[in-house]
């Protein structure tokens, strides 16, 4: 538990913006030798040395995550500390903490006071070490949805048949609609005028489509409910990626670009730590934090506090009683992957 | 010396002579084979990057092939049924080209999902045993088992059939014919799970439709027997293999009437579509009409559609049918390239347009997509040539086992001659 607290303590000082020169002290001091360090600049200097390589090829053999002895999983754990350690400049913990009992994590999004502001979507970057550019990789997408308005001189231009029956008509500006997937808008302020907002994640469902399709069952349901998956042994096939209907997944094309000011040192193995070129990445409900007993990034920095998690099990939580309480849907609700992500209004 | 290994050195040897324009052809091949080992080295050391496959978009020109040529592959047992099921006697003489041909077909699609793999490093992880397989859940493991099967197959039919020519003595019917049995039914299935690999995603309501198998399996019957059509012209003009107009003639029927059924599902998906035209239509419409001003893929549907539309008419005519100098040969080319429009780019790249967030968003293939494409293709048309023309040398007796060479009855070296040509 000290462990965790310490992770914790950690990470709270890096959000208030500790220099890195404080951090590589902090790391000297720590666990890591500056010799270390010195093999770490020198390996990103020169591109690779020995003992990159080596854990390159440690990588390579390792086994599915779950399928891993709990020796087998700190030992891919303390190999990927000590490479993003040495990669990034900074002292990295991986995480390895499994789903705790009694608990099923779910999601509540309140589409009436969501502002379309995107705080969350840069939050989610940040804190979950995605690609910054080349490829861009967002895990959440914030849609515009149009309010209706129907217009008096569409009334009667319909589509009159040759007998001169009007059989249709053109007043059909309805309300809710995502027009051509409205998700890149840049206004001077929001809320915009006539609309309203939509952000989409990774729905969590408890009959992923994503993860019946993965073929070598890399991507898989946590206990507690989260949908994870092991990088390491994605072979980036997509199948995951065309299967999912809320477009949740996305796709390492390139080596990711993170720069490693940017780096966040608190990761979790199955969550955020750094990804590699090839494969499928999407949120976790941030489970890095969450399994410790925090909020999501994207719940954190909110700032209308649409945003809501909590602990399914629990009746007490504040998403039971969202459920209880409010008029909730889910997205696609037909295409039965009961997800455990909620849309709400008051 | 063991026949076996006299069978693979006198083949070699064989198939490593030839004609100034079979190096040339081969040098031809050669040279787009050398550009995909640069495009290969290129998407294997920078990622899918090099590709112009996004979010999106996530399948394009390299799944397009891979959808097409599972097609062709399959399409061997349409010279392998009537052979042994009907005894079709001219077909059979020459089966085993059929069989090449497959081989030589599920060689690419093997190339194109290496393409097709975000970590072609990791594919071990797919192997039984030391890897872990998502099987009976995941369609794609049930393809990686399908194809791999049918791959074995035609390599122990055709390899088996050609050694015991090779010897001179009958094939041991008890061995084989189960075999050849098994091959026709697991032909279906490769292109059937190749189907259910797609179809069953409702996050692409394109796709999500039952008829996607028969018209699979419909359309890769018109495609694969009009390359097999065009290869078996080019042999009876080019080699001494005599091939039997009857057998072109019961092979273009085949086509002919695979070609008339796609055609007529082809039409009835429209109508289904687009009369209620629902929100589950934007692909077909974005793919036919264009939408929201994104247009690239029409022009191409049209042209499959003029294609395959002109060489069924051309084909309904006997007359046209069985003019193998012109009409014949014209017709299954225009099939071929038909349908690899209709069942390749057509197929995959709109399930993606509109995203299933109603994001419309165009594709065109990347420089290195196009050059490892067509490397993919000529390494098939390679190996094709390789092994049909060792085959031929087999058939024609050319390569043989000199030292014991006790012909069985009815296994008379196929020359060619005008009048048996008829």
């Amino acid at each position: 538990m000290s462990d965790i607290n310490d992770k914790d303590k950690k990470n709270q000082v890096d959000e208030k913006g500790t220099s890195r020169r404080e951090f590589l002290k902090e790391a000297a001091g720590g666990t890591l030798s500056a010799a270390t360090l010195a093999a770490g600049a020198g390996a990103l200097l020169s591109g690779k040395d020995e003992a990159e390589a080596k854990a390159t090829w440690g990588e390579w053999f390792q086994k599915n995550y779950r399928l891993m002895t709990d020796e087998e999983k700190k030992e891919a754990v303390d190999r990927l500390e000590k490479r993003y350690s040495e990669e990034y400049g900074k002292k990295t913990s991986v995480d390895s903490v499994p789903a705790q009992e009694g608990v099923l994590f779910g999601y509540a999004l309140n589409i009436q006071k969501c502002i379309g502001c995107r705080r969350c979507v840069y939050a989610c970057v940040k804190e979950n070490n995605q690609s910054r550019h080349d490829p861009e990789i967002q895990w959440i997408r914030v849609l515009k949805m149009e309010k209706g308005n129907f217009l008096q001189e569409n009334m009667d231009k319909g589509y009159p048949d040759p007998a001169g029956i009007q059989v249709g008509g053109n007043a059909y500006q309805n309300s809710g609609v995502v027009l051509e997937g409205e998700h890149y808008y840049e206004p001077e302020q929001v809320p915009e005028k006539g609309h309203f907002y939509l952000p989409m994640q990774c729905m969590q469902c408890e009959k992923p489509p994503c993860v019946k399709v993965c073929p070598v069952r890399t991507t898989y349901r946590e206990p507690d409910g989260v949908v994870v998956i092991d990088y390491n042994w994605c072979i980036g096939c997509r199948m995951c990626v065309s299967a999912c209907p809320y477009w949740a997944r996305r796709f390492n094309w390139g080596e990711p670009n993170l720069p490693a000011e940017e780096m966040n040192p608190v990761t979790h193995y199955l969550g955020n730590r750094p990804r590699m070129k090839g494969v499928a990445e999407k949120c976790t409900f941030c489970l890095q934090r969450t399994r410790q007993g925090r909020y999501t990034a994207c719940v954190e920095v909110c700032p209308v506090g649409a945003r809501k998690f909590g602990n399914l099990l629990d009746p007490e939580s504040e998403v039971r009683k969202i459920l209880e309480k409010k008029r909730v849907f889910r997205l696609k609700a037909e295409l039965n992957t009961y997800p455990k992500f909620f849309y709400f209004m008051d | 010396m063991k026949p076996i290994i006299r069978f693979a050195i006198d083949s070699l040897l064989y198939v490593a002579k030839g004609s100034a324009m079979f190096y040339g052809w081969l040098m031809f091949l050669g040279f787009f084979m050398l550009l995909m080992v640069y495009g290969a080295y290129e998407q294997f050391t920078q990622g899918m990057i090099v590709t112009n496959y996004n979010d999106q978009v996530s399948w394009g020109l390299y799944e397009a092939q891979f959808v097409f040529l599972v097609g062709v592959a399959a399409a061997a047992v349409t010279v392998v049924f009537p052979s042994y099921v009907y005894h079709h006697k001219k077909l059979k003489e020459i089966v085993v080209l059929g069989e090449m041909l497959a081989i030589a077909a599920v060689s690419m699609v093997i190339i194109f999902i290496m393409f097709h793999m975000g970590r072609p490093d990791r594919l071990w992880h797919l192997l039984p045993g030391i890897g872990i397989f998502n099987w009976p859940n995941s369609m794609l493991t049930w393809d990686v088992l399908v194809l791999n099967g049918y791959l074995g197959l035609n390599v122990v039919c055709g390899f088996y059939y050609l050694y015991k020519r090779y010897v001179g003595q009958e094939v041991n019917k008890s061995f084989y014919m189960p075999l050849v049995y098994i091959s026709i039914v697991w032909a279906l299935s490769i292109h059937t799970v190749t189907a259910f690999l797609i179809n069953t995603m409702p996050s692409r309501p394109m796709w999500f439709h039952s008829m996607m198998p028969i018209k699979f399996i419909t359309t890769a019957f018109a495609a694969g027997p009009s390359m097999i059509i065009l290869s078996f012209l080019i042999i009876r003009k080019y080699t001494k293999l005599k091939i039997a107009d009857e057998a072109i003639e019961t092979l273009s029927q085949i086509v002919t009437w695979c070609l008339g059924i796609a055609i007529f599902l082809g039409i009835s998906e429209v109508v289904t579509e687009l009369y209620p035209g629902t929100e589950h239509s934007f692909s077909l419409q974005y793919l036919i009409f264009g939408k929201h001003g994104l247009s690239g893929l029409v022009i191409w549907y049209w042209a499959s559609v003029i294609l395959m539309v002109s060489a069924f008419f051309m084909l309904l005519s006997p007359k046209l049918r069985r003019n193998h100098g012109f009409w014949l040969p014209l017709a299954c080319a225009m099939t071929f390239a038909g349908i690899w429009i209709d069942k390749g780019m057509g197929l995959v790249v709109p399930a993606f347009i509109p995203s299933p967030i109603g994001e419309f968003s165009e594709y065109t293939p990347s420089a290195i997509e196009i050059i490892n494409t067509l490397g993919g293709w000529a390494s098939g048309l390679f190996i094709y040539t390789l092994l049909a023309k060792g085959a031929i040398g087999v058939l024609l007796g050319e390569v043989k086992y000199a030292e014991k060479w006790n012909l069985a009855s009815d296994w008379q070296p196929i020359v060619h001659t005008e009048e048996t040509y008829k």
